[in-house]
Protein backbone atom coordinates (compact mmCIF):
# COMPACT_ATOMS: atom_id res chain seq x y z
CA UNK A 1 0.00 0.00 0.00
CA UNK A 2 1.33 3.03 -1.07
CA UNK A 3 -0.38 5.29 1.32
CA UNK A 4 1.71 3.77 4.53
CA UNK A 5 1.20 4.25 8.35
CA UNK A 6 4.42 6.75 8.24
CA UNK A 7 2.69 9.02 5.35
CA UNK A 8 -0.46 9.18 6.65
CA UNK A 9 1.49 10.46 9.82
CA UNK A 10 3.13 13.32 7.89
CA UNK A 11 -0.51 14.63 7.05
CA UNK A 12 -2.17 13.92 10.77
CA UNK A 13 0.60 15.69 12.02
CA UNK A 14 -0.01 19.04 9.59
CA UNK A 15 -3.83 18.64 10.37
CA UNK A 16 -3.07 18.92 14.16
CA UNK A 17 -0.87 21.75 13.40
CA UNK A 18 -3.59 23.35 12.07
CA UNK A 19 -5.73 22.58 14.94
CA UNK A 20 -2.97 24.14 17.10
CA UNK A 21 -2.53 27.21 15.81
CA UNK A 22 -6.44 27.91 16.61
CA UNK A 23 -6.97 27.59 12.23
CA UNK A 24 -8.85 24.35 11.93
CA UNK A 25 -12.09 25.09 10.11
CA UNK A 26 -14.93 23.04 11.24
CA UNK A 27 -17.71 21.44 9.33
CA UNK A 28 -20.66 23.36 9.09
CA UNK A 29 -24.61 22.03 7.40
CA UNK A 30 -27.25 23.93 5.99
CA UNK A 31 -30.31 22.12 5.94
CA UNK A 32 -32.05 24.67 3.76
CA UNK A 33 -32.52 27.03 1.51
CA UNK A 34 -29.81 29.76 1.60
CA UNK A 35 -31.72 32.71 2.92
CA UNK A 36 -32.01 35.40 5.76
CA UNK A 37 -33.31 32.34 7.82
CA UNK A 38 -31.88 29.06 7.55
CA UNK A 39 -31.05 25.47 9.96
CA UNK A 40 -28.00 24.59 10.41
CA UNK A 41 -26.52 21.32 11.69
CA UNK A 42 -23.56 22.48 14.08
CA UNK A 43 -21.36 20.97 15.34
CA UNK A 44 -21.22 17.78 12.70
CA UNK A 45 -24.23 15.64 14.07
CA UNK A 46 -25.88 17.90 16.32
CA UNK A 47 -29.91 18.56 16.28
CA UNK A 48 -30.83 21.16 13.59
CA UNK A 49 -31.06 24.86 15.32
CA UNK A 50 -32.65 27.89 13.19
CA UNK A 51 -30.59 30.46 13.03
CA UNK A 52 -30.51 34.06 11.36
CA UNK A 53 -27.87 34.32 8.88
CA UNK A 54 -25.19 37.34 8.66
CA UNK A 55 -22.13 35.52 7.40
CA UNK A 56 -23.21 34.73 3.85
CA UNK A 57 -22.38 36.41 0.57
CA UNK A 58 -26.36 36.89 -0.66
CA UNK A 59 -26.21 40.40 -1.05
CA UNK A 60 -28.73 40.98 -3.13
CA UNK A 61 -31.01 37.99 -1.18
CA UNK A 62 -31.35 36.09 -5.02
CA UNK A 63 -30.16 32.67 -3.95
CA UNK A 64 -33.37 31.18 -3.50
CA UNK A 65 -35.42 33.59 -5.38
CA UNK A 66 -38.72 31.84 -7.27
CA UNK A 67 -38.20 33.76 -10.36
CA UNK A 68 -34.20 32.38 -10.09
CA UNK A 69 -35.07 28.88 -9.15
CA UNK A 70 -38.23 28.74 -11.89
CA UNK A 71 -35.03 30.23 -14.61
CA UNK A 72 -32.84 27.65 -13.85
CA UNK A 73 -35.56 24.91 -14.10
CA UNK A 74 -36.59 26.13 -17.44
CA UNK A 75 -32.28 25.73 -18.27
CA UNK A 76 -32.39 22.56 -17.42
CA UNK A 77 -35.46 21.67 -19.59
CA UNK A 78 -34.21 23.59 -22.61
CA UNK A 79 -30.47 23.35 -22.51
CA UNK A 80 -29.66 20.10 -20.69
CA UNK A 81 -27.75 19.66 -17.53
CA UNK A 82 -23.88 19.69 -18.57
CA UNK A 83 -22.07 20.14 -21.38
CA UNK A 84 -19.17 17.73 -21.12
CA UNK A 85 -17.05 20.02 -23.16
CA UNK A 86 -15.08 23.00 -22.59
CA UNK A 87 -16.15 26.18 -24.30
CA UNK A 88 -13.88 26.31 -27.67
CA UNK A 89 -14.77 22.34 -28.71
CA UNK A 90 -18.68 22.15 -28.14
CA UNK A 91 -19.57 23.14 -25.02
CA UNK A 92 -20.27 27.24 -25.81
CA UNK A 93 -24.49 27.31 -26.46
CA UNK A 94 -26.29 30.47 -27.14
CA UNK A 95 -27.32 30.61 -23.99
CA UNK A 96 -23.37 31.15 -22.82
CA UNK A 97 -23.63 34.23 -25.39
CA UNK A 98 -26.19 35.88 -24.02
CA UNK A 99 -25.07 35.81 -20.34
CA UNK A 100 -21.87 36.87 -21.65
CA UNK A 101 -23.92 39.77 -23.91
CA UNK A 102 -25.69 40.93 -20.90
CA UNK A 103 -23.35 41.00 -18.42
CA UNK A 104 -21.10 43.54 -20.37
CA UNK A 105 -24.12 45.56 -20.86
CA UNK A 106 -25.02 45.46 -17.04
CA UNK A 107 -21.07 46.33 -16.41
CA UNK A 108 -20.74 48.96 -19.23
CA UNK A 109 -17.57 47.28 -20.76
CA UNK A 110 -16.93 46.38 -24.17
CA UNK A 111 -17.16 42.22 -24.04
CA UNK A 112 -17.29 39.53 -21.13
CA UNK A 113 -16.27 35.96 -21.12
CA UNK A 114 -17.23 33.73 -18.54
CA UNK A 115 -14.92 31.47 -16.05
CA UNK A 116 -16.28 28.35 -13.91
CA UNK A 117 -15.92 30.51 -11.05
CA UNK A 118 -13.98 34.25 -10.27
CA UNK A 119 -11.14 32.00 -9.00
CA UNK A 120 -10.66 30.71 -12.15
CA UNK A 121 -11.09 34.10 -13.86
CA UNK A 122 -8.40 35.80 -11.34
CA UNK A 123 -6.12 32.97 -11.89
CA UNK A 124 -6.14 33.14 -15.78
CA UNK A 125 -6.24 36.21 -16.96
CA UNK A 126 -2.68 38.12 -16.23
CA UNK A 127 -1.08 35.07 -17.61
CA UNK A 128 -3.40 35.38 -20.82
CA UNK A 129 -2.64 39.10 -21.31
CA UNK A 130 0.78 39.98 -19.99
CA UNK A 131 4.12 38.93 -20.07
CA UNK A 132 7.44 39.63 -18.19
CA UNK A 133 7.94 43.28 -20.00
CA UNK A 134 5.02 43.98 -18.15
CA UNK A 135 4.18 44.81 -14.62
CA UNK A 136 1.33 44.16 -12.18
CA UNK A 137 1.24 46.87 -9.27
CA UNK A 138 -1.11 45.48 -6.36
CA UNK A 139 -2.94 46.62 -3.56
CA UNK A 140 -1.80 44.65 -0.64
CA UNK A 141 -4.85 43.10 0.39
CA UNK A 142 -6.47 42.11 -3.01
CA UNK A 143 -8.02 38.90 -2.85
CA UNK A 144 -6.10 35.11 -2.74
CA UNK A 145 -7.36 34.42 -5.72
CA UNK A 146 -5.70 37.74 -7.56
CA UNK A 147 -2.40 37.05 -5.55
CA UNK A 148 -2.24 33.41 -7.19
CA UNK A 149 -3.16 34.32 -10.58
CA UNK A 150 -0.37 37.18 -10.52
CA UNK A 151 1.81 34.27 -9.45
CA UNK A 152 1.12 32.09 -12.02
CA UNK A 153 1.98 35.07 -14.90
CA UNK A 154 5.75 35.96 -15.99
CA UNK A 155 5.22 39.61 -15.58
CA UNK A 156 6.93 41.31 -12.61
CA UNK A 157 4.65 42.49 -9.69
CA UNK A 158 4.92 44.85 -6.73
CA UNK A 159 2.48 45.87 -4.21
CA UNK A 160 1.22 49.00 -2.97
CA UNK A 161 0.02 49.85 0.38
CA UNK A 162 -3.77 49.35 1.05
CA UNK A 163 -5.41 52.49 -0.52
CA UNK A 164 -2.38 54.18 -0.30
CA UNK A 165 -2.47 56.60 -3.61
CA UNK A 166 0.88 58.34 -2.85
CA UNK A 167 2.21 54.83 -2.70
CA UNK A 168 0.75 53.81 -5.49
CA UNK A 169 2.32 56.52 -7.43
CA UNK A 170 5.42 55.97 -6.41
CA UNK A 171 5.18 52.90 -7.90
CA UNK A 172 3.89 54.15 -11.15
CA UNK A 173 6.64 56.43 -11.71
CA UNK A 174 9.12 53.07 -10.62
CA UNK A 175 8.30 51.44 -12.92
CA UNK A 176 8.12 53.42 -15.83
CA UNK A 177 10.67 51.35 -17.89
CA UNK A 178 8.36 48.45 -18.26
CA UNK A 179 6.49 47.76 -22.06
CA UNK A 180 2.96 47.76 -19.55
CA UNK A 181 1.70 48.63 -16.44
CA UNK A 182 -1.56 46.86 -14.39
CA UNK A 183 -2.93 48.39 -11.50
CA UNK A 184 -4.80 45.29 -9.79
CA UNK A 185 -7.37 46.42 -6.64
CA UNK A 186 -10.73 44.67 -5.47
CA UNK A 187 -13.42 47.46 -5.95
CA UNK A 188 -14.79 46.05 -2.15
CA UNK A 189 -11.89 44.80 0.10
CA UNK A 190 -14.02 41.37 1.68
CA UNK A 191 -12.60 41.99 4.92
CA UNK A 192 -13.10 45.53 5.64
CA UNK A 193 -16.14 46.57 3.54
CA UNK A 194 -13.82 49.36 2.50
CA UNK A 195 -14.21 50.92 -1.19
CA UNK A 196 -11.25 51.15 -3.24
CA UNK A 197 -11.00 54.85 -4.50
CA UNK A 198 -11.27 54.29 -7.89
CA UNK A 199 -11.40 57.61 -8.97
CA UNK A 200 -8.16 58.69 -7.81
CA UNK A 201 -6.94 55.30 -9.11
CA UNK A 202 -7.77 55.41 -12.88
CA UNK A 203 -6.84 59.34 -12.86
CA UNK A 204 -2.93 58.07 -11.59
CA UNK A 205 -3.23 55.22 -14.48
CA UNK A 206 -4.31 57.80 -16.57
CA UNK A 207 -1.25 59.96 -15.97
CA UNK A 208 1.19 57.01 -15.56
CA UNK A 209 0.04 54.80 -18.76
CA UNK A 210 -1.38 52.57 -16.78
CA UNK A 211 -4.15 49.71 -17.45
CA UNK A 212 -6.40 49.06 -14.56
CA UNK A 213 -7.98 45.76 -13.12
CA UNK A 214 -10.78 45.78 -10.33
CA UNK A 215 -12.28 42.78 -8.89
CA UNK A 216 -15.93 43.55 -7.85
CA UNK A 217 -17.18 40.37 -6.62
CA UNK A 218 -18.15 41.99 -3.36
CA UNK A 219 -19.92 45.02 -5.20
CA UNK A 220 -21.70 44.04 -8.62
CA UNK A 221 -25.36 43.71 -8.42
CA UNK A 222 -25.76 46.54 -5.35
CA UNK A 223 -23.00 49.10 -5.10
CA UNK A 224 -23.56 52.41 -7.21
CA UNK A 225 -26.87 53.97 -7.89
CA UNK A 226 -28.18 51.34 -9.75
CA UNK A 227 -26.13 48.08 -8.65
CA UNK A 228 -23.14 48.35 -11.73
CA UNK A 229 -20.55 48.23 -9.06
CA UNK A 230 -17.56 50.26 -7.38
CA UNK A 231 -16.74 52.35 -10.76
CA UNK A 232 -20.43 53.43 -10.87
CA UNK A 233 -20.11 54.39 -6.99
CA UNK A 234 -17.11 56.51 -8.36
CA UNK A 235 -18.46 57.34 -11.99
CA UNK A 236 -15.52 55.97 -13.41
CA UNK A 237 -16.95 53.63 -16.08
CA UNK A 238 -15.19 54.29 -18.76
CA UNK A 239 -11.63 54.33 -16.82
CA UNK A 240 -11.51 50.49 -15.94
CA UNK A 241 -10.10 47.94 -18.74
CA UNK A 242 -10.74 44.81 -17.09
CA UNK A 243 -13.22 43.84 -14.37
CA UNK A 244 -13.85 40.35 -12.74
CA UNK A 245 -16.65 39.00 -10.78
CA UNK A 246 -18.82 36.71 -9.51
CA UNK A 247 -21.93 35.28 -10.30
CA UNK A 248 -21.45 32.96 -6.69
CA UNK A 249 -22.30 36.35 -4.18
CA UNK A 250 -24.86 38.74 -5.20
CA UNK A 251 -25.79 37.74 -8.74
CA UNK A 252 -27.92 34.41 -7.61
CA UNK A 253 -25.03 33.01 -5.45
CA UNK A 254 -24.70 29.78 -7.65
CA UNK A 255 -21.26 29.89 -8.70
CA UNK A 256 -19.12 30.93 -12.13
CA UNK A 257 -17.38 34.24 -12.48
CA UNK A 258 -16.51 36.02 -15.27
CA UNK A 259 -13.73 38.90 -16.52
CA UNK A 260 -15.50 41.72 -18.58
CA UNK A 261 -13.79 44.62 -20.20
CA UNK A 262 -11.63 46.19 -23.21
CA UNK A 263 -12.29 43.69 -26.13
CA UNK A 264 -8.73 42.75 -27.19
CA UNK A 265 -8.16 41.84 -23.77
CA UNK A 266 -11.36 39.68 -23.44
CA UNK A 267 -9.99 37.97 -27.02
CA UNK A 268 -6.83 36.96 -25.36
CA UNK A 269 -8.69 35.45 -22.41
CA UNK A 270 -10.97 33.85 -24.74
CA UNK A 271 -7.59 32.42 -26.47
CA UNK A 272 -5.39 31.63 -23.62
CA UNK A 273 -6.79 31.61 -20.32
CA UNK A 274 -6.15 28.41 -19.05
CA UNK A 275 -9.01 28.01 -16.70
CA UNK A 276 -11.36 28.80 -19.44
CA UNK A 277 -9.66 26.43 -22.13
CA UNK A 278 -9.02 23.38 -19.99
CA UNK A 279 -12.48 23.26 -17.95
CA UNK A 280 -16.22 23.27 -18.79
CA UNK A 281 -18.76 26.78 -18.28
CA UNK A 282 -21.18 27.15 -16.36
CA UNK A 283 -23.77 24.38 -16.63
CA UNK A 284 -26.84 25.39 -18.54
CA UNK A 285 -29.20 25.34 -15.30
CA UNK A 286 -27.30 28.39 -13.46
CA UNK A 287 -26.30 30.43 -16.90
CA UNK A 288 -30.14 30.83 -17.04
CA UNK A 289 -30.73 31.41 -13.83
CA UNK A 290 -27.77 34.14 -14.02
CA UNK A 291 -29.42 35.70 -16.84
CA UNK A 292 -33.10 35.71 -14.70
CA UNK A 293 -30.85 37.89 -11.81
CA UNK A 294 -29.10 40.46 -14.57
CA UNK A 295 -32.86 40.98 -16.21
CA UNK A 296 -33.99 41.07 -12.44
CA UNK A 297 -31.81 44.12 -11.52
CA UNK A 298 -31.09 46.00 -15.11
CA UNK A 299 -35.08 46.29 -13.92
CA UNK A 300 -34.98 47.74 -10.82
CA UNK A 301 -33.27 48.82 -8.16
CA UNK A 302 -35.59 47.65 -5.56
CA UNK A 303 -33.25 44.98 -4.00
CA UNK A 304 -30.36 46.98 -3.57
CA UNK A 305 -32.11 50.21 -2.53
CA UNK A 306 -33.16 47.46 0.18
CA UNK A 307 -29.88 46.03 0.94
CA UNK A 308 -28.42 50.27 1.53
CA UNK A 309 -31.46 51.13 3.58
CA UNK A 310 -30.42 47.84 6.21
CA UNK A 311 -26.82 48.39 5.95
CA UNK A 312 -27.95 52.26 7.25
CA UNK A 313 -29.87 51.33 9.76
CA UNK A 314 -28.20 48.38 11.09
CA UNK A 315 -24.67 50.17 10.68
CA UNK A 316 -27.19 53.39 13.21
CA UNK A 317 -28.54 51.15 15.38
CA UNK A 318 -25.28 49.47 16.10
CA UNK A 319 -23.06 52.55 16.79
CA UNK A 320 -26.25 53.48 19.29
CA UNK A 321 -25.29 49.58 20.92
CA UNK A 322 -21.85 50.57 21.62
CA UNK A 323 -20.22 48.23 18.99
CA UNK A 324 -16.55 49.26 17.79
CA UNK A 325 -17.60 48.96 14.14
CA UNK A 326 -15.05 49.62 11.01
CA UNK A 327 -16.53 52.62 9.33
CA UNK A 328 -18.04 52.33 5.55
CA UNK A 329 -20.71 52.36 3.32
CA UNK A 330 -20.93 48.84 2.00
CA UNK A 331 -23.11 45.75 3.47
CA UNK A 332 -19.90 44.68 5.08
CA UNK A 333 -19.48 45.87 8.69
CA UNK A 334 -16.71 44.35 10.65
CA UNK A 335 -17.51 44.52 14.10
CA UNK A 336 -13.72 45.18 15.76
CA UNK A 337 -12.53 42.87 18.66
CA UNK A 338 -8.91 42.52 17.77
CA UNK A 339 -8.41 39.58 19.80
CA UNK A 340 -8.44 36.28 18.17
CA UNK A 341 -10.07 34.34 21.24
CA UNK A 342 -12.61 36.92 21.70
CA UNK A 343 -13.86 37.20 18.01
CA UNK A 344 -13.99 33.36 18.22
CA UNK A 345 -16.38 33.60 22.06
CA UNK A 346 -18.71 36.54 21.01
CA UNK A 347 -18.93 34.70 17.56
CA UNK A 348 -19.86 31.28 19.90
CA UNK A 349 -22.38 32.97 22.12
CA UNK A 350 -24.30 35.02 18.77
CA UNK A 351 -25.29 31.55 17.54
CA UNK A 352 -26.28 30.45 20.74
CA UNK A 353 -28.28 33.55 20.50
CA UNK A 354 -29.68 31.91 16.75
CA UNK A 355 -27.17 34.91 15.05
CA UNK A 356 -24.92 32.95 12.65
CA UNK A 357 -21.71 35.07 12.74
CA UNK A 358 -18.15 34.19 12.00
CA UNK A 359 -15.18 35.39 14.03
CA UNK A 360 -11.86 36.30 11.75
CA UNK A 361 -8.46 36.30 12.91
CA UNK A 362 -5.12 35.95 11.73
CA UNK A 363 -3.70 35.09 8.70
CA UNK A 364 -7.08 35.92 7.20
CA UNK A 365 -7.50 39.20 9.09
CA UNK A 366 -3.82 41.13 10.05
CA UNK A 367 -2.35 40.44 13.40
CA UNK A 368 -4.62 41.81 16.32
CA UNK A 369 -7.01 43.05 14.32
CA UNK A 370 -9.72 39.84 14.96
CA UNK A 371 -13.34 40.81 14.53
CA UNK A 372 -16.44 39.44 13.15
CA UNK A 373 -17.67 40.38 9.48
CA UNK A 374 -21.28 40.47 9.49
CA UNK A 375 -22.58 40.65 6.24
CA UNK A 376 -25.99 42.06 5.37
CA UNK A 377 -29.01 41.13 2.37
CA UNK A 378 -31.46 42.30 0.97
CA UNK A 379 -33.26 39.48 2.13
CA UNK A 380 -32.94 40.84 5.89
CA UNK A 381 -36.43 42.53 6.97
CA UNK A 382 -36.19 45.27 10.05
CA UNK A 383 -37.06 42.33 12.66
CA UNK A 384 -33.97 40.48 11.51
CA UNK A 385 -31.56 43.47 12.10
CA UNK A 386 -32.99 44.28 15.23
CA UNK A 387 -32.72 41.04 16.37
CA UNK A 388 -28.88 40.34 15.49
CA UNK A 389 -28.65 44.09 17.17
CA UNK A 390 -30.38 42.99 20.38
CA UNK A 391 -28.02 40.38 20.56
CA UNK A 392 -24.96 42.05 19.96
CA UNK A 393 -25.88 43.94 22.51
CA UNK A 394 -26.37 41.59 25.51
CA UNK A 395 -23.40 39.57 24.25
CA UNK A 396 -20.82 42.63 24.09
CA UNK A 397 -22.30 43.58 27.80
CA UNK A 398 -21.47 40.42 29.07
CA UNK A 399 -17.52 40.57 27.52
CA UNK A 400 -17.81 44.11 28.80
CA UNK A 401 -16.98 45.69 25.62
CA UNK A 402 -19.98 47.92 24.84
CA UNK A 403 -19.12 51.81 23.97
CA UNK A 404 -14.85 50.89 24.37
CA UNK A 405 -12.96 52.12 21.65
CA UNK A 406 -9.85 50.28 19.93
CA UNK A 407 -7.32 51.12 22.72
CA UNK A 408 -9.74 50.01 25.66
CA UNK A 409 -10.42 46.60 23.95
CA UNK A 410 -7.03 46.00 23.33
CA UNK A 411 -5.93 46.90 27.25
CA UNK A 412 -9.10 44.64 28.31
CA UNK A 413 -7.73 41.34 26.48
CA UNK A 414 -4.75 42.27 24.44
CA UNK A 415 -4.16 41.59 21.13
CA UNK B 1 26.80 45.69 9.09
CA UNK B 2 24.90 48.48 11.29
CA UNK B 3 24.92 51.18 8.35
CA UNK B 4 23.11 48.12 6.35
CA UNK B 5 20.40 47.21 8.86
CA UNK B 6 20.01 50.83 9.17
CA UNK B 7 19.20 51.34 5.23
CA UNK B 8 16.90 47.95 5.47
CA UNK B 9 15.01 48.92 8.74
CA UNK B 10 14.34 52.33 6.94
CA UNK B 11 13.02 50.77 3.56
CA UNK B 12 10.80 48.43 5.70
CA UNK B 13 9.61 51.85 7.91
CA UNK B 14 9.02 53.31 4.66
CA UNK B 15 7.68 50.78 2.26
CA UNK B 16 5.39 49.03 4.79
CA UNK B 17 4.12 50.85 7.48
CA UNK B 18 1.68 53.83 7.34
CA UNK B 19 1.99 57.24 9.03
CA UNK B 20 -0.89 56.16 11.31
CA UNK B 21 0.82 52.61 11.94
CA UNK B 22 1.30 52.04 16.29
CA UNK B 23 4.52 49.29 15.18
CA UNK B 24 7.36 49.94 16.25
CA UNK B 25 10.25 48.21 14.38
CA UNK B 26 13.63 47.44 15.98
CA UNK B 27 16.45 45.28 14.13
CA UNK B 28 14.91 41.89 15.62
CA UNK B 29 11.09 42.65 15.33
CA UNK B 30 9.36 39.37 13.47
CA UNK B 31 8.03 41.10 9.97
CA UNK B 32 6.63 38.16 8.48
CA UNK B 33 5.20 36.43 11.56
CA UNK B 34 3.57 39.06 12.44
CA UNK B 35 2.22 40.46 9.65
CA UNK B 36 3.66 43.37 8.46
CA UNK B 37 5.40 41.73 5.78
CA UNK B 38 3.68 39.17 3.55
CA UNK B 39 4.72 36.21 1.27
CA UNK B 40 2.88 38.48 -1.72
CA UNK B 41 4.16 42.03 -0.41
CA UNK B 42 7.50 40.48 0.84
CA UNK B 43 9.03 40.96 -3.54
CA UNK B 44 9.15 44.37 -3.22
CA UNK B 45 11.69 44.03 -0.10
CA UNK B 46 13.43 41.64 -1.83
CA UNK B 47 14.26 44.07 -4.72
CA UNK B 48 15.14 46.59 -3.30
CA UNK B 49 17.66 44.70 -1.37
CA UNK B 50 18.80 43.18 -5.04
CA UNK B 51 19.22 46.60 -6.35
CA UNK B 52 20.86 48.29 -3.60
CA UNK B 53 23.34 45.57 -2.83
CA UNK B 54 23.67 44.45 -6.63
CA UNK B 55 23.27 40.29 -5.45
CA UNK B 56 20.69 37.96 -6.74
CA UNK B 57 18.89 36.40 -3.68
CA UNK B 58 17.68 33.22 -5.43
CA UNK B 59 14.18 32.09 -4.78
CA UNK B 60 14.77 29.34 -2.44
CA UNK B 61 16.98 31.55 0.15
CA UNK B 62 14.44 34.24 0.24
CA UNK B 63 12.14 32.33 2.37
CA UNK B 64 9.84 33.70 4.86
CA UNK B 65 12.15 32.95 7.90
CA UNK B 66 15.04 34.51 5.90
CA UNK B 67 13.11 37.58 5.62
CA UNK B 68 11.22 37.41 9.20
CA UNK B 69 13.35 40.19 11.21
CA UNK B 70 16.25 42.76 9.57
CA UNK B 71 18.75 41.14 11.42
CA UNK B 72 18.05 38.22 9.38
CA UNK B 73 18.03 39.84 6.16
CA UNK B 74 21.31 41.38 6.63
CA UNK B 75 22.82 38.03 7.48
CA UNK B 76 21.23 36.90 4.22
CA UNK B 77 22.76 40.06 1.96
CA UNK B 78 26.18 39.59 3.83
CA UNK B 79 26.50 36.22 2.76
CA UNK B 80 25.55 36.98 -1.03
CA UNK B 81 27.62 39.92 -0.79
CA UNK B 82 30.91 37.59 -0.42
Amino acid sequence: MAFSDSTRGLFTDEIEKIKENGLFKEKRFICSEQDAEIEVEYPEGAAHKKVLNFCANNYLGLSSHPDVIKAAHEGLDARGYGMSSVRFICGTQDIHRELQDKVSAFLGMEDTLLFPSCMDANSGVFEAILGQEDVIIADRLIHASLVDGIRLCSAEYDTFKHMNMKHLEKKLKLHQDKRTRLVVTDGVFSMDGDLAPLDEIVDLCNRYDAMLLVDDSHASGFIGKTGRGTHEYFDVIDGIDLITTTFGKGLGGASGGCVSGRSELIELCRQKARPYLFSNSLAPPIVNGSIKVINIISGSTERRDKLEWNTKYFREKMEEAGLNMRPGVTPIVPVMLYNAKLANDIARDMYAEGIYVIGFCFPVVPAGKARIRVQLSAAHEKEHLDKCVEAFRKVGDKYGILGLGKNEIIEKYGN
Amino acid sequence: MDEMKDAVLEYIVDEYLDEDDDDEVSFDSPLISSGIVDSFSMVSLKRFLENKYSIKLPDEEATPEAFDTVNSICILVNKHLG
